[in-house]
């Protein structure tokens, strides 16, 4: 393994990026073996390195977006850089910066538009901001003579009730990134020409920028979270009421009122009442939480972990962003309950690239709560300790399967794990660790105030407690939605304002790319993980998109086989295979050419579904066909 | 060591390996005696030494100690160039771990006082008790697949099969009632004597097998005298090597690996059958058919016994060897020897006796030597030290690899570091004169961030362009033959700077590649 690059040296700005993520971790550049000037008198005899050097591998995807940041793409002196610093191989690096899609090893113009023309958009005209923007700025990934912007499509960018939406990644000092819609390609075009800057910060998703409650802030706010400052809720209680940023207002609504309490109970206690409420995982598995902690909390090895996943990438859904962006400090609280039950000093939250505004929020949080003595060394001054550390995801679906999220987090490719061990035995670094959806965390508060018991009242008797949703597509009110376990289709639908023009209803995805589809007929079904198992269908993490008559539900379709065959880390067979062989299917289908009958076909892409269920690793393998399937049976689809 | 094992690399370059190691020492070529023997003295000095190993286990500690007692950390960091303070922390890592495993090639043994620097790392290991036991002990990393093989089987001047000594009377009675023949009770030569004695004269017909000194011997113009003059040389060989090209007659082998069956015994002791996979090219011979042929046109019918049968004769000659039968060898992977029977499960850990109470055996020596720097000496004529090696995409003198296309396979190259091309006035890819005391060649300068000022590289891999062994020393070690390949002392001359001269006779350009 050869860890010489024989390029030129970086340049000096690349360099600064790089350390100013490095410096504070490792320290800086002791000598040329690690990065810095030649100099014989400290290098020519001796030099330390190994195990120390390479301890620190988990920081290669921060180092990675430092450099990616700051000049717009992966330069190979600045890889050769980083690779010095913390001793890595650069062809493993490269292996690491080629599986991220926001990171670029190709050299790319500074300023990016990340268009996603995924299902929700799709619905909202994505398409023709694509058409438009090839006639104004070229091919997708060219870069447009003398603007230094390209523009190229994206997976859903989690902004499905703004649809159709755009991702601006500008490089510089200081970088700029935003999640900005609904949009247009003339809009895009301005503020890829004004070199996005103030303009595109200011416009982030929720609102003008200002944080402070007012009702001009709730307006904008209801447009991505329509119940926001609504009675009845427990997980969307503080959107609208509170400044996001601020640790006052989260403290003046019960903040940390949980945490306190729960130093008192003890750790056994806190795990018995999250157990008692029987609370499931939100992520989309469905795994009681309680036996997570409880497992983890009886792991013997140190360190232990607590993840939290906030690589929220799955089309349609974008719950989560709502906690991040809205309630920050509640995720904080949370993931300290979580700490502090399960024995863990450490937390990683992990949150998608996608979701600048929300990274921010949460960073903002989680320096104020270390300030004020909410994380650290002594948390409350209740003698535990307990800290957290943003991860940003790179652009890679699969890194929010449980064992990839752990892979990028200790800085190779997201690529899950053959599942020999369980999380809460050997998860991030080996080591004992309790990974929960954002949403499932943000429910503990709640738990530990109210009690167990109270919690297990709510829902329905397998689906306890309230239940996020992410509403999108052919609806009146998209957004998100907060509802008791049990609500049907149907109403949920109408609580979004129903489909526009009082148009049919074709088709409603369940749970997104990785879920189902169902037709008109399964409107009346509760969601609920119970009724969604009977009936053949998933909840997923909670995405409902709506398709009414007027959907050309092939092309809806074609797009998710594409999104899997994009996605598929490639690491085993039936999946990169099988993902391809979906999408050429799709296309045969959309052209009007299937190979034989079109009964052939179907049959084809069920032998295929059935390899891929059986003989993938993981669940993106496994649930690639299901969506395919399960639409293309929908009455109306295949003419 | 991606479970934790730390590494201690120990190098006068800066090799990929120890950019990977958890602490690399830059030594001066030939220091190693220095380092190892201040090593000692540290692990005695800081009371780190395993007194109840060597007490119970090894004799002449008392020697070793009042020799190694004038190498202090401030004398070695003279010697060997390495900081005081990096020898001692490589001492206590080394004396303080659980288990530790030194490791070495040729970097010790290419010296002229080549077994001095084993013993200097035997004496690391006895001092310490990192011998015998499960993840110690040490290790010659071989560059060929059954190096250990040959010797066990007899391919040394002093031993028979089974690594027993033909000077030992009991030891070479059974070959003399098996074969009915009285097998010479003297030892031979050497590969280094064996040159010494075609050049006085004394040996005049030569049989390589396998072997291209014309291109691996130190000193080519000297080898290549010496092998034409002989009156007669056989070479049998896979390729129609350089040594080949100057033979009376060449008899065409088979290779070992792919398309012969045997067995091969690897650094671990570890005996394997290698089987047969491919018909040998039209008049490609395996080796044993060509012995028994050979035996058969001298008027001594062996027989044709199979690869299988001749291993069962070892097995009856060498007690070491007698457990491992085909069938065993097949089902268990391989066996360490020694392995006296069928039922014996072989013997993982070759010192493991040291640790028994009392110890079965002879108790292990410790046996003190000195540090004697290269014979080859710097001065103002010849300023630099260099050093030669391998390089990844490349195998010895290129006989096997030569013909195989590297993407990144540069050539031979002076490699120097980058302040050294400066200081000479040099760029890369310039062709310069490198000239030792023996000999010149010209190659184009590399730069290469693992040398340190007045450290150069160049390998043997491509002695048909540039041989190197025009420059190296034929200094050899007087225990084990091997010449001193890792330290020459050269200068660099810039073409043009004085007039080239004539090429010498005797060195024609030659190429083997298609």
């Amino acid at each position: 393994m050869d860890l010489h690059v024989v390029d030129a040296l970086a340049t000096p700005t690349e360099r600064a990026a790089v350390d100013a993520v490095l410096d504070p971790e490792i320290g800086a550049v002791r000598g040329g073996w690690d990065g810095g000037l030649r100099d014989m008198a400290l290098d020519g005899r001796a030099a330390h390195g190994g195990h120390e050097a390479r301890s620190r591998r988990d920081l290669l995807l921060p180092a990675l977006h430092a450099l990616n940041d700051r000049i717009g793409w992966i330069s190979r002196p600045g890889l050769g850089y980083i690779c010095r610093r913390l001793t890595v191989p650069p062809a493993e690096a490269y292996g690491v910066a080629t599986f991220y899609a926001l990171l670029s090893t190709v050299k790319r113009p500074p300023a990016v538009a990340h268009v996603c023309d995924d299902m929700a958009c799709r619905m909202a005209g994505a398409e023709d901001v694509c058409r438009d923007l090839e006639r104004e700025l070229g091919p997708a990934g060219d870069p447009t003579p003398g603007t230094g912007a390209t523009w190229l499509r994206s997976p859903c960018l989690g902004l499905c009730e703004r649809a159709p939406a755009v991702l601006f990644t500008i490089a510089g000092d200081p970088p700029l990134r935003a999640a900005v819609g609904p949009v247009d390609a003339p809009e895009i075009v301005r503020r890829l020409n004004n070199d996005g800057a103030g303009d595109t910060r200011a416009s982030a998703q929720n609102g003008n920028g200002e944080t402070a409650p007012s009702d001009e802030r709730l307006a904008s706010l209801r447009r991505s979270i329509p119940q926001a400052g609504g009675p009845g809720l427990r997980l969307l209680a503080r959107v609208g009421r509170i400044d996001p940023t601020s640790l006052v207002d989260f403290l003046a609504t019960d903040g940390y009122a949980a945490l306190r309490k729960a130093i008192d109970l003890g750790p056994r206690r806190v795990v018995e009442e999250v157990t008692i409420a029987e609370v499931l995982g939100r992520g989309g598995a469905g795994f009681p939480a309680g036996r997570k902690w409880a497992a983890a909390a009886a792991s013997t090895g140190l360190p232990k972990y607590i993840v939290c996943n906030a690589d929220e990438a799955e089309p349609g859904t974008f719950k989560d962003r709502a906690i991040l962006e809205e309630d920050p400090f509640s995720l904080v609280e949370a993931m300290t309950i979580a700490g502090f039950a399960t024995g863990a000093e450490k937390g990683y939250l992990y949150i998608r690239g996608e979701y600048p505004l929300g990274e921010a929020r949460m960073a903002n949080a989680i320096d104020l709560a270390r300030d004020a003595g909410y994380l650290g060394a002594d948390v409350m001054g209740a003698g535990f300790a307990f800290d957290i550390e943003i991860r940003r995801g790179g652009g890679a679906y699969i890194a929010g399967e449980g064992t990839a999220l752990f892979e990028s987090i200790e800085g190779k490719r997201a690529e899950p794990r053959n599942k020999a061990a369980r999380s809460t035995t050997a998860g991030l670094f080996q080591r004992p660790t309790a990974v929960n959806n954002v949403e499932t965390l943000v429910n503990i508060p709640g738990i530990i105030l109210g009690g167990g018991t109270e919690y297990a009242t709510l829902g329905t008797a397998k689906s306890t407690g309230h239940k996020l949703f992410s509403v999108s597509g052919h609806v009146e009110r998209p957004g998100v939605y907060e509802s008791e376990f049990g609500i049907t289709i149907h109403d949920l639908i109408e609580l979004a304002g129903g489909v526009p023009g009082g148009r049919a209803i074709k088709a409603v995805n369940l749970g997104g790319a990785a879920g189902v589809f169902v037709g008109p007929d399964a409107l009346h079904m509760p969601l609920t993980f119970e009724d969604a198992k009977e009936a053949g269908a998933t909840l997923g993490a909670g995405a409902v998109v709506v398709f009414d008559e007027t959907t050309d539900l092939l092309d809806i379709l074609r797009r998710i086989a594409q999104f899997f065959r994009d996605e598929s880390c490639g690491q085993c067979v039936p999946c990169r295979v099988g993902t391809v062989r979906q999408e050429e299917l799709l296309a045969r289908l959309m052209a009007g050419q299937p190979r034989g009958s079109i009964a052939d076909e179907l049959d084809l892409l069920n032998d295929l579904g059935g390899v891929l269920r059986d003989a993938s690793i993981c669940g993106l393998g496994m649930t690639a066909n299901d969506a395919l399937s399960s639409g293309l049976r929908l009455q109306g689809v295949l003419a | 060591m991606r479970r934790g094992a730390r590494l201690i690399a120990i190098d006068p370059r800066r090799t990929s390996s120890a950019e990977w190691a958890d602490l690399w020492l830059g030594l001066d070529v030939g220091s190693d005696i220095a380092l190892a023997n201040a090593m000692g003295r540290e692990i005695i000095a800081a009371g780190l030494a395993n007194e109840g190993f060597i007490a119970r286990a090894t004799s002449g500690f008392e020697a070793y100690r009042d020799k190694v007692e004038p190498y202090t950390l401030e004398y070695a960091e003279r010697e060997t160039g390495v900081p005081a303070a990096a020898i001692r922390e490589a001492a206590h890592a080394y004396a303080t771990a659980d288990t530790a495993l030194l490791c070495w090639t040729l970097g010790i043994t290419e010296h002229h006082n080549a077994v001095d620097n084993v013993l200097a790392l035997i004496s690391l290991a006895l001092l310490t008790g990192h011998i015998g036991k499960w993840g110690s002990g040490i290790n010659p990393l071989r560059g060929q697949n059954n190096v250990q093989g040959g010797g066990d089987m007899g391919a040394l001047p002093d031993r028979l099969p089974g690594f027993q000594h033909v000077e030992n009377d009991a030891l070479r009675a059974p070959f003399d009632r098996a074969w009915g023949v009285a097998v010479p009770q003297d030892r031979g030569w050497h590969l280094s004597a064996m040159f010494d004695a075609m050049d006085r004269g004394d040996l005049k017909a030569l049989y390589v097998i396998g072997e291209n000194p014309i291109q691996s011997e130190a000193d080519r113009h000297r080898t290549e005298r010496i092998l034409r003059g002989l009156d007669f040389m056989v070479v049998q060989d896979i390729f129609l090597t350089a040594t080949a090209e100057v033979a009376d007659v060449v008899l065409p082998a088979a290779a070992a690996w792919a398309e012969s069956e045997g067995t091969v015994t690897n650094s671990e002791r570890r005996v394997q059958r290698v089987r047969k996979a491919l018909e040998p090219p039209d008049g490609a011979r395996d080796d044993l058919w060509i012995v028994l042929e050979l035996a058969r046109r001298m008027g001594h019918d062996w027989g044709t016994p199979s690869a299988e049968a001749v291993w069962n004769e070892l097995r009856g000659l060498s007690s070491a060897h007698a457990g491992m039968s085909y069938a065993r060898l097949e089902a268990e992977d391989g066996l360490h020897w020694p392995c006296y029977d069928e039922t014996h499960p072989g013997e993982p850990f070759l010192h493991s006796r040291l640790w028994a109470d009392p110890v079965v055996g002879s108790r292990a020596p410790f046996v003190p030597v000195d540090h004697a720097p290269p014979v080859d000496r710097l001065d103002g004529e010849f300023p630099m030290r260099l050093t030669t090696g391998r390089r990844l995409d490349s195998y010895n003198t290129g006989v096997q690899t030569g013909p195989l296309r590297f993407p990144g396979r540069k050539g031979e190259t002076l490699d120097l570091c980058p302040e050294d091309i400066e200081r000479y006035d040099l760029a890369e890819g310039e062709v310069v004169r490198i000239v030792s005391r023996r000999g010149e060649v010209e190659a184009p300068v590399r730069a290469d961030h693992s040398l340190r000022p007045g450290l150069a590289f160049m390998t043997m891999h491509f002695q048909d362009d540039v041989a190197v062994n025009n420059l190296t020393i034929d200094a050899t070690d007087p225990k084990s033959g091997t010449a001193e390949f890792k330290a020459t002392a050269i200068r660099i001359e810039k073409l043009g700077a004085s007039p080239r001269p004539e090429r010498e006779a005797g060195q024609p350009a030659r190429s083997l590649r298609p």
